[in-house]
C-alpha cells in the first residue's frame, strides 16, 4: 500500500514547528506536522514570559541575534492581518548596584551593534519619572523601545492555523518513534501510523537531541532543561509598571523580569534552574516566595496585591548558548534544536532561515499565489474583546471576561483543542483570579463530550 | 422614584432588593451568573433558610425563594451581566450579553460576596494537573452538573466550609482520603469537627500541603507533617476556606478598601468612603452564614432608605477606627455621629492569632476599655458599638 507522502514533515508543534509549518506551506509545499502530545504547544512553548525581544542582548553576529531580529520584524508586519496582539510598551534595563551600572555602557553598545539603534541611556531620575513605583535603590539604566509584549499562545496558534487552512495536515498524539531515509524519502514511524516525507525538520524542542539520535543515530548536542518559575499578580497590580523591567543579564540567563502580560496581569520571573526532567516543571514554594520578595524589592507596592497564578516552563537549553540549527544534506533532514530562551520572538525568523537551508538541500519553493489569512479572535487586553460585541451569550469566566461564544468558537475548527489546557491557552478560561471557583462547573457542562480528555476525569456522570 | 443598583444576586443583594423594592424604589440587581442566588445556588445540602423562612431549605431551594421574594417585591434582576467598573458618585459600567452599557443610579449597593483562596494564592508547589478545586467549584460540579471530578481527594482546611465539602463528597460517593489542617486543631467547632471521624476520614492536624503530583490528573499529594514529609495517593485536592472578599472590581477605586478585612471600608450604616456606595454581606470580610448576610442586606437596605429620605448622619464625620496585631480587623471602620439606629449595631472583630486580654479603644488623649476577650482567629467577636468622641481611635488589646 502506498503511504501518504508529504514534501515536508515538521516534527514538533511548539512555536518553532508552527512557524516552520507556516513558512513551508506558504511556499507551496505539502506539509505534515507531527506532535506527540494530545495538543499543540505542550512542551517548552507552554509557558514563557511572552516578550517579543529585539535581540539587543544576543551575542553579536550570532544566528540567534539574526533570527530574533528577523522574527521580530516579521511579527510586526504580519500581526495585524492575523489579529495578533502587541503591547509596544518598551523595556527598561535597570542597574541596581555599581557593578551592574558599570556593565550598562557595554550592553548598550552591544544593542547598537545588534541593530537596536534606538536604545538610549537614562538616569535614575529619568526612569523614576516614568516608573514612580520603582524602588529608590535604582542606579541607572537604558531604554529599549522595541521590546514588546505579545500573547505566547495566539501567535503560534495563528502560524499553525494559517498552515492548516492552506493545506497542511496536523497529527496529534503522533509521536515519531523512528524512521529510515531510503536515499530519496523518509519513511517515518509515528504513533498515528507510518508516512513518507521528502524532508524532515526536527523541531522537537525539549526532545530534539533524542529525536536526532532516533532518526540519525547521533546527536550534536544534549538538552539540559532549564526551568523558569513565575508568579503572576492580580490585574490590579498591572498599573504598577508601564515598561518591561529587565535586569542586567548574565551569561546564563536574562534574569528576573517584571512586566505586565498581554492579558493585563503583572508577572515576576523566570528563575533559571537546570534539571534532568524534560516533562515536569515543578513549582517550588520557597523559590516562588523568593521571587515574590525579589519583585517587591523592585516594586515595593507589589506587597499590596494578591497572586493570581503560578506557573513554570522548561527552556530547551543545551551545552551551547547558540541555537543548534543544522542541515544534514545526506539524510534530507534539518535539526532546529536548542532554541532556548528566545524562541517566541525568533520563530518567524528561524523559519525563514530553515527555509533557506532547505533550498541548499534541493527543496524548491512555489509560493502560494493567494494564501488564506485567518484572523484569530483577540483574547488580550490590548484591544476590544468578544464580550464587547453583542450576542456573546454571557461570560463563562468572569475574571478573564471570556464569553460562551468565544469558548464555542474555540471548540470548533481545524485547531480545536482536545484538552482543558489547550482550551485555556486558546481562550484563557479559568486562568484568572478565582482560578475556577466561579467557572469550573459551567465550563465542565459546556465542554462535556467535546474534549478528548474531559475535565472531570474518569468517572463522570452520576444519576440525577 | 429613586434608582438603586445592587451588584450581586446572592442572599445579601436579594434581601436588600426585596426591602428597597417594597419601599417603592426602582431596584436593579445585576448578576453575572445566568441564574440568581449566589453561592447557595451551587449548594445542594441544608441548612439554609431557618432565619429567613423559618424552615430548613437546600441551598438551591433557598436561592429560588430569595429570587422570587425580590422579584415579587418589584426588583428587576439582570442576569448574565457583569459589572466591570465603578466610578465616583455611583456611575457603573456593565458588560451585558448585548455589549457594554453604563448606569447612573442614585445609590449602589455592593454585594459581590467572597471566594475561597486559590491554589496560587496559597503558594502550593508541584505540578498543575486537573482535579484541584475549591469547595465552590466542587459544589457547582456535583449539584448543578452531577459530575464527579475525582474519587479519592484530599481536603485542605477545616473551616465550616470544609465540612460542607465533606458532605458534598458523601452525596456524590466521593471518599476523601484525608482532611488536612495546618493548625493544631480543627477550626470549625463541635459538632462539625466530629464529622471526619464519623465518615471515616483521617484528620491530620499541624500538617501542610506542600506539593501536588501528577501530569493530567492528580496522582498524589505531598504533605509536611510533624513527623516529616509524607506522600498520600489521591486523585484530587479540595481547597477549602481562606475566604477573600471579591474585590477585583474595587481595586482602582472609588471606594477605599480595608487591608484587614480585604473588603470596602464602611460606617455603621454600611456606607462606603464614596457615599453613593453602600456594601453588605461577605464582600465586607469573608464568609459568614447566608442568614447573617441576608440580615445584613436588609439592615443596610434600611440605611439606604433613610439616606434617600435625608435622615442618615453626614458621612466622614465621627471617628475612624483602625487596629493592629494581634487583631486582624474591626468592622465597621468608621462610626459617624448621629442617633439613627445603625445597620451594624455591633462592632465586629477578628484576631490574627489566638490571644486574650482587655480590648481598649485608644486615642492620643484617652483610653476606654471595651471588654475582655480570650479567643482564636476563626471566631467572630462582637461588642456593643462604642460612641467615641474623638476623630480617630485604635482598637488595641492589652494582654496580661
Ligand atoms: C521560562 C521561560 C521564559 C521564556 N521567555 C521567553 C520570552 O519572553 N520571549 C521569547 O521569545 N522566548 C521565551 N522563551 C523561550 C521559548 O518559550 C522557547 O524558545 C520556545 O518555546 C521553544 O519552542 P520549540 O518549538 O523549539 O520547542 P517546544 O515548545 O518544546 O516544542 C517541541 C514539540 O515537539 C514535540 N515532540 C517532541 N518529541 C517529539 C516526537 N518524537 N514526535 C513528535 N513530537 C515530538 C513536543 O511534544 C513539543 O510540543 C522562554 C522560555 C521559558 C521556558
Ligand atoms: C461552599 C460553601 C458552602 C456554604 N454552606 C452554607 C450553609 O450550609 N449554610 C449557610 O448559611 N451558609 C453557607 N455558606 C455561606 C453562604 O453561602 C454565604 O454566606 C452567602 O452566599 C453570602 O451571600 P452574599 O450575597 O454576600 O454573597 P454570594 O452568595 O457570594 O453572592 C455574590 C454574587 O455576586 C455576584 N457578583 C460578584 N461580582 C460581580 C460583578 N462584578 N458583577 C455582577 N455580579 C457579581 C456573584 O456572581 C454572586 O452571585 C456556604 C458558602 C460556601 C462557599
Amino acid at each position: 500500500m502506498a503511504l501518504e507522502r508529504y514534501d515536508i514533515a515538521v516534527i514538533g508543534a511548539g512555536v518553532i514547528g508552527c512557524a516552520i509549518a507556516r513558512a513551508f506551506t506558504l511556499d507551496g509545499a505539502k506539509v505534515v506536522v507531527l506532535e506527540k502530545a494530545a495538543d499543540v504547544l505542550d512542551g517548552a512553548s507552554k509557558g514563557n514570559s511572552a516578550i517579543l525581544h529585539t535581540g539587543f542582548d544576543a551575542p553579536e553576529g550570532s544566528l540567534e541575534q539574526r533570527c530574533v531580529a528577523e522574527g521580530h520584524a516579521e511579527y510586526l508586519s504580519i500581526r495585524e492581518g492575523l489579529g495578533l496582539p502587541l503591547d509596544p510598551c518598551g523595556a527598561l534595563v535597570l542597574a541596581w548596584n555599581a557593578e551592574e551600572e558599570a556593565r550598562l555602557p557595554a550592553l548598550l553598545a552591544q544593542g547598537h551593534a545588534n541593530g537596536v539603534r534606538d536604545a538610549t541611556p537614562l538616569t535614575a531620575a529619568q526612569i523614576r519619572s516614568e516608573e514612580p513605583n520603582l524602588s529608590p535603590r535604582l542606579r541607572a539604566g537604558f531604554r529599549v523601545p522595541g521590546e514588546s509584549l505579545i500573547d505566547p499562545w495566539s501567535a503560534p496558534h495563528a502560524y499553525l492555523l494559517q498552515a492548516l487552512l492552506n493545506g497542511a495536515t496536523l497529527l496529534r498524539n503522533a509521536e515519531v518513534t523512528g524512521g529510515q531515509h531510503d536515499g530519496t524519502d523518509w519513511h517515518l514511524d509515528t504513533a498515528a501510523g507510518p508516512l513518507r516525507a521528502g524532508l524532515v525538520i526536527n523541531a522537537a524542542g525539549l526532545w530534539g537531541d533524542l529525536l536526532d539520535e532516533r532518526l540519525l543515530g547521533q546527536r550534536d548536542f544534549t538538552i539540559r532543561p532549564r526551568k523558569g518559575q513565575f508568579v503572576v499578580y492580580d490585574k490590579s497590580a498591572a498599573a504598577l509598571a508601564r515598561h518591561i523591567l529587565l535586569p542586567v543579564p548574565t551569561e546564563k540567563t536574562k534574569g528576573i523580569v517584571l512586566c505586565r502580560t498581554a492579558f493585563g496581569n503583572l508577572l515576576v520571573g523566570p528563575t533559571a534552574e537546570d534539571q534532568e526532567d524534560r516533562v515536569t516543571a515543578a513549582l517550588v514554594p520557597d523559590t516562588l516566595a523568593a521571587l515574590r520578595a525579589k519583585g517587591e524589592e523592585i516594586l515595593p507596592r507589589l506587597r499590596d496585591h494578591e497572586v493570581t497564578s503560578l506557573y513554570a516552563g522548561l527552556r530547551p537549553a543545551t551545552q551551547y548558548k547558540e541555537y543548534r540549527i543544522k542541515a544534514h544534506p545526506d539524510r534530507a533532514m534539518i535539526t532546529v534544536g536548542g532554541i532556548r530562551s528566545t524562541g517566541l520572538s525568533s520563530a518567524l525568523g528561524t523559519a525563514k532561515h530553515v527555509r533557506a537551508l532547505a533550498e541548499t538541500l534541493g527543496h524548491r519553493a512555489a509560493p502560494l499565489a493567494d494564501p488564506v489569512t485567518p484572523r484569530l479572535p483577540n483574547i488580550s487586553a490590548t484591544a476590544p474583546r468578544d464580550c464587547h460585541a453583542p450576542g456573546h451569550d454571557g461570560l463563562i469566566c468572569p475574571c478573564e471576561e471570556v464569553t460562551r461564544r468565544e469558548v464555542e468558537a474555540a471548540l470548533t475548527g481545524p485547531l480545536a483543542p482536545n484538552t482543558l489546557a489547550g482550551l485555556k491557552r486558546r481562550t484563557r478560561v479559568t486562568m484568572g483570579r478565582c482560578q475556577g471557583f466561579y467557572c469550573s462547573a459551567a465550563l465542565a457542562r459546556l465542554t462535556e463530550g467535546r474534549l478528548a480528555q474531559p475535565m472531570t476525569g474518569p468517572t463522570d456522570r452520576m444519576e440525577d | 422614584m429613586t434608582r438603586i443598583a445592587i451588584i450581586g444576586a446572592g442572599p445579601t443583594g436579594l434581601s436588600a432588593a426585596a426591602t428597597l423594592a417594597s419601599a417603592g424604589h426602582a431596584v436593579t440587581v445585576i448578576e453575572r451568573e445566568p441564574e440568581p442566588g449566589g453561592i447557595p445556588r451551587h449548594c445542594g445540602h441544608s441548612p439554609y433558610g431557618m432565619r429567613e423562612y423559618r424552615r430548613l431549605l437546600s441551598g438551591r431551594a433557598y436561592a429560588r425563594r430569595l429570587a422570587a421574594t425580590a422579584a415579587t417585591a418589584g426588583a428587576q434582576i439582570r442576569l448574565s451581566t457583569h459589572v466591570t467598573a465603578l466610578h465616583p458618585g455611583g456611575r457603573i459600567d456593565l458588560l451585558t450579553p448585548d455589549g457594554p452599557e453604563t448606569l447612573t443610579p442614585d445609590r449602589v449597593l455592593l454585594a459581590m460576596g467572597c471566594r475561597e483562596s486559590s491554589r496560587a494564592a496559597r503558594m502550593i508547589g508541584g505540578t498543575k494537573p486537573g482535579g484541584v478545586l475549591n469547595t465552590g467549584a466542587l459544589q457547582g460540579l456535583v449539584y448543578l452538573d452531577h459530575l464527579t471530578p475525582f474519587r479519592r481527594p484530599v481536603i485542605l482546611g477545616t473551616e465550616m466550609v470544609a465540612f460542607s465539602a465533606l458532605l458534598t463528597c458523601r452525596h456524590a460517593g466521593i471518599r476523601p482520603v484525608a482532611m488536612v489542617e495546618p493548625g493544631p486543631r480543627p477550626i470549625a467547632r463541635f459538632p462539625a469537627a466530629l464529622l471526619p471521624k464519623a465518615l471515616g476520614v483521617p484528620l491530620l492536624t499541624r500538617t501542610q500541603v506542600t506539593a501536588i503530583e501528577g501530569e493530567d490528573r492528580v496522582r498524589a499529594i505531598h504533605l509536611a507533617t510533624p513527623k516529616g514529609a509524607r506522600r498520600i495517593e489521591a486523585d484530587g485536592l479540595i481547597l477549602t476556606g481562606l475566604f477573600r472578599p471579591e474585590t477585583q472590581l474595587l481595586r482602582p477605586g472609588p471606594v477605599l478598601l480595608d487591608p484587614g478585612t480585604g473588603g470596602p471600608q464602611i460606617d455603621q450604616y454600611g456606607r462606603c468612603s464614596d457615599p453613593a456606595y453602600f456594601a453588605a454581606g461577605n464582600l465586607l470580610r469573608g464568609v459568614e452564614t447566608a442568614g447573617h448576610c441576608w440580615a445584613e442586606g436588609r439592615a443596610v437596605a434600611q440605611a439606604v432608605l433613610a439616606d434617600l429620605e435625608g435622615h442618615l448622619p453626614a458621612p466622614e464625620t465621627g471617628c475612624a477606627l483602625t487596629t493592629g496585631a494581634p487583631l486582624r480587623y474591626v468592622l465597621p471602620q468608621r462610626i459617624v455621629t448621629g442617633d439613627l439606629p445603625p445597620a451594624f449595631p455591633q462592632l465586629y472583630l477578628r484576631l490574627a492569632e489566638p490571644a486574650r486580654g482587655t480590648l481598649l479603644l485608644t486615642a492620643p488623649e484617652t483610653q476606654a476599655a471595651l471588654g475582655q476577650i480570650d479567643s482564636r482567629p476563626e471566631r467572630r467577636l462582637s461588642l456593643p458599638l462604642p460612641a467615641p468622641s474623638v476623630a480617630a481611635a485604635e482598637v488595641t488589646l492589652r494582654q496580661p
